[in-house]
């Protein structure tokens, strides 16, 4: 048996027509896996494991910097505190206003593409250019948005993005200012769900919010877990705004309230040249997100409905 | 007209009123004409609520660009729409500015995204073709590594991946922003991959049997026929370039190799910014995204939908 096996592999060693033109069809894949993700990928742990510096060759340190950063590093502390406000923050607040546009947007009225082209328009605009657009906006002494609401008679609007209290909540409304990003997703999600059964509620008595309930939610479970991940992935990678809000200062925000994990590893590889520090601090993150992602589809697998089954 | 007949006619088919085709003995004491208006009115009036949420902000940005230096630009109340002031001469001074160039940004960004382009239509095509079309031993698990490869948590490979491009001496050159791409994209490689799979194979047996190698097949039968999924791949591409923030800010020290969204974060880090100049940039960074948007939305749309039914 053995000796059979053997004798098929050595008469398969040879490169057979297709697997020559394989080769070279995948030649630059191949040389991009190993160079650009493999060699990175374990590259990246060593250097976690060094004091590796910008301007000097690391020495190897075990696991100090990871001893450090979970011990000693207020920072980090806050970092993580930051990014898991953001999302338990923003999460329900996005997932639930890109449903809503998106349900309104699936009415079938004359006029609703015009609705949903405009919606749109802010998810294709650079995450840069929208920031800048919104630290103007949201300027406390003179920005469009206090002076309406000084208009409509707050007499004392937030200093939204120079307040710590008020920085993350400013930073959320550039991004229900993209809400429409998701609202497409949802929307191709809801014209997906096929009509007959909402033919067969109608037929049983079924009102709109029974309807909504126990058709529209059921179905929309793999839109809902789609989006959901997304939101979560994006959370941990929040930047540029970061970035452009702080202005090349070296504090993430006001009081460092807008210190995001990924802005914090930016700081600390590039502006303070701490790469080992900076590698295991992204190995730390990867794991915070892989932790959140796995207990997002743990959650999921209670709430999942088959949809391809009834549909 | 059967019911089904109506149902496709309706492919919205959520919560709609009205829109739900029921017996209409039913429907009629139920639904009152009054009642569709009222619904009606509910949601074009949201919906506008919404679209001056994201206009407001752009007919700000435009306004302010169009006004002089002497002019004030931050009114009370705030003014949304240009009335006063055409000051066309803004864009200009933000295109021929002597310390920042836009132009210069603009074309370098151009050429950055002709590179990227060029790059992940040919070499995307490429490695789909392979895994659309060879036979070859261990496809599937090969075509199963590109899958996980989206996988791949970004940040852990940002340090590794900048030291590597480092010591190789692409540190502020443009090669770490394009030559990663010829080794494709997992979610651009399956993209292709699908739509090749729906080309029928007697046509690549019609030419073999003219003689064709893979070569041929590949650039005479598949690529032209594949053109709808390359346009999506452009389209993304565009944006993506045009968009980028964190890979330019990371590689490029010299000033005169930026991209627009790197030019336009260290502008508004400055002290004593000239903000019509800084909207006139701004909308400089904002405008091609929103061309390309309105001339290729159904690539754009259709790619993130398909994105979301796949997830």
């Amino acid at each position: 048996m053995a000796g059979t096996v053997t004798g098929a592999r050595r008469r398969r060693l040879g490169l057979r027509g297709d697997e020559r033109a394989a080769l070279l069809f995948l030649l630059p894949w191949l040389v991009g896996l190993v160079a650009f993700l493999l060699v990175p990928l374990v590259w990246g742990i060593w250097i976690s494991l060094t004091d590796e510096q910008i301007v000097k060759v690391g020495e190897f340190v075990g696991l100090g910097n990871y001893q450090e950063i979970l011990t000693d590093d207020p920072l980090f502390q806050q970092a993580l505190g930051v990014t898991l406000r953001w999302i338990v923050l923003t999460t329900p607040l996005f997932m639930v206003t890109g449903l809503a546009l998106a349900l309104l947007l699936n009415q079938r009225l004359p006029g609703m593409f015009v609705f949903r082209t405009i919606l749109f328009v802010p998810s294709v605009l650079s995450g840069v250019a929208v920031a800048v657009l919104w630290i103007v906006l949201l300027n406390g002494d003179l920005g469009a948005v206090n002076q309406l609401l000084r208009v409509v008679g707050v007499a004392d609007p937030p200093n939204w993005l120079r307040d710590p209290g008020w920085a993350m909540p400013a930073v959320a409304v550039m991004g229900l200012w993209g809400i429409g990003g998701s609202a497409i997703i949802w929307l191709a999600g809801l014209q997906n769900i096929p009509p007959h059964l909402y033919e067969a509620a109608a037929i049983d008595g079924a009102g709109e919010w029974a309807k909504f309930r126990n058709i529209t939610i059921p179905m929309l479970s793999a839109t809902m877990f789609f989006v959901l991940i997304n939101l979560l992935v994006d959370a941990l990678l929040v930047f540029a705004p970061i970035f452009i809000v702080s202005g090349g200062t070296q504090t993430g925000g006001p009081a460092n309230s807008l210190l995001f994990l990924m802005y914090y590893i930016y700081r600390k590889a590039l502006v303070e040249g701490d790469l080992g520090y900076a590698a295991a601090l992204a190995w730390i993150l990867t794991v915070v997100g892989a932790t959140i992602v796995w207990l997002a589809f743990r959650f999921e697998r209670r709430v999942y409905y088959q949809a391809g089954a009834e549909g | 007209m059967t019911r089904e007949a109506v149902a496709r006619r309706e492919p919205g088919g959520s919560v709609q009123p009205g829109g739900v085709v029921r017996p209409a003995a039913v429907d009629r004491p139920l639904r009152p004409r009054t009642g569709r208006i009222v619904h009606a009115a509910i949601v074009y009036g949201l919906l506008l609520v919404l679209t001056a949420f994201i206009l407001l902000p752009i007919g700000w940005m435009v306004t302010a660009a169009l006004k002089p230096d002497t002019a004030i630009i931050f009114t009370f109340p705030p003014e949304f729409v240009p009335t006063e002031f055409f000051h066309w001469q803004t864009f200009a001074d933000a295109l021929f500015d002597e310390d920042e160039p836009y132009l210069r940004y603009v074309a370098n960004t151009t050429f950055l995204i002709l590179v990227n382009m060029t790059f992940a239509v040919v070499s995307n095509s490429l490695i789909a073709y392979a895994f659309a079309r060879l036979r070859f031993r261990g496809r599937d698990r090969l075509f199963a590594v590109v899958i996980a490869t989206m996988l791949l948590p970004a940040p852990v490979l940002l340090i590794p991946q900048f030291l590597l491009f480092f010591q190789i001496g692409w540190y502020n050159t443009y090669l770490p922003l394009t030559i990663p791409t010829l080794a494709g994209n997992a979610f651009f490689i399956f993209l292709l991959r699908q739509y090749m799979r729906t080309i029928p194979r007697e046509l690549d047996e019609a030419a073999r049997m003219d003689g064709a190698g893979h070569w041929t097949i590949y650039r005479r039968i598949i690529l032209p026929l594949t053109a709808p999924a390359l346009t999506v791949v452009a389209v993304f591409t565009f944006l993506g370039v045009w968009n980028d923030f964190f890979g330019p800010l990371l590689y490029l020290s010299d000033g005169d190799l930026y991209t627009v969204p790197v030019a336009l974060a260290t502008q508004v880090s400055r002290v004593g910014t000239e903000w019509n100049k800084l909207m006139a940039a701004n909308l400089i960074a904002v405008v091609p995204p929103l061309v390309l948007y309105f001339v290729a939305q159904k690539q754009l749309i259709g790619g993130i939908a398909s994105v979301g039914l796949k997830g």
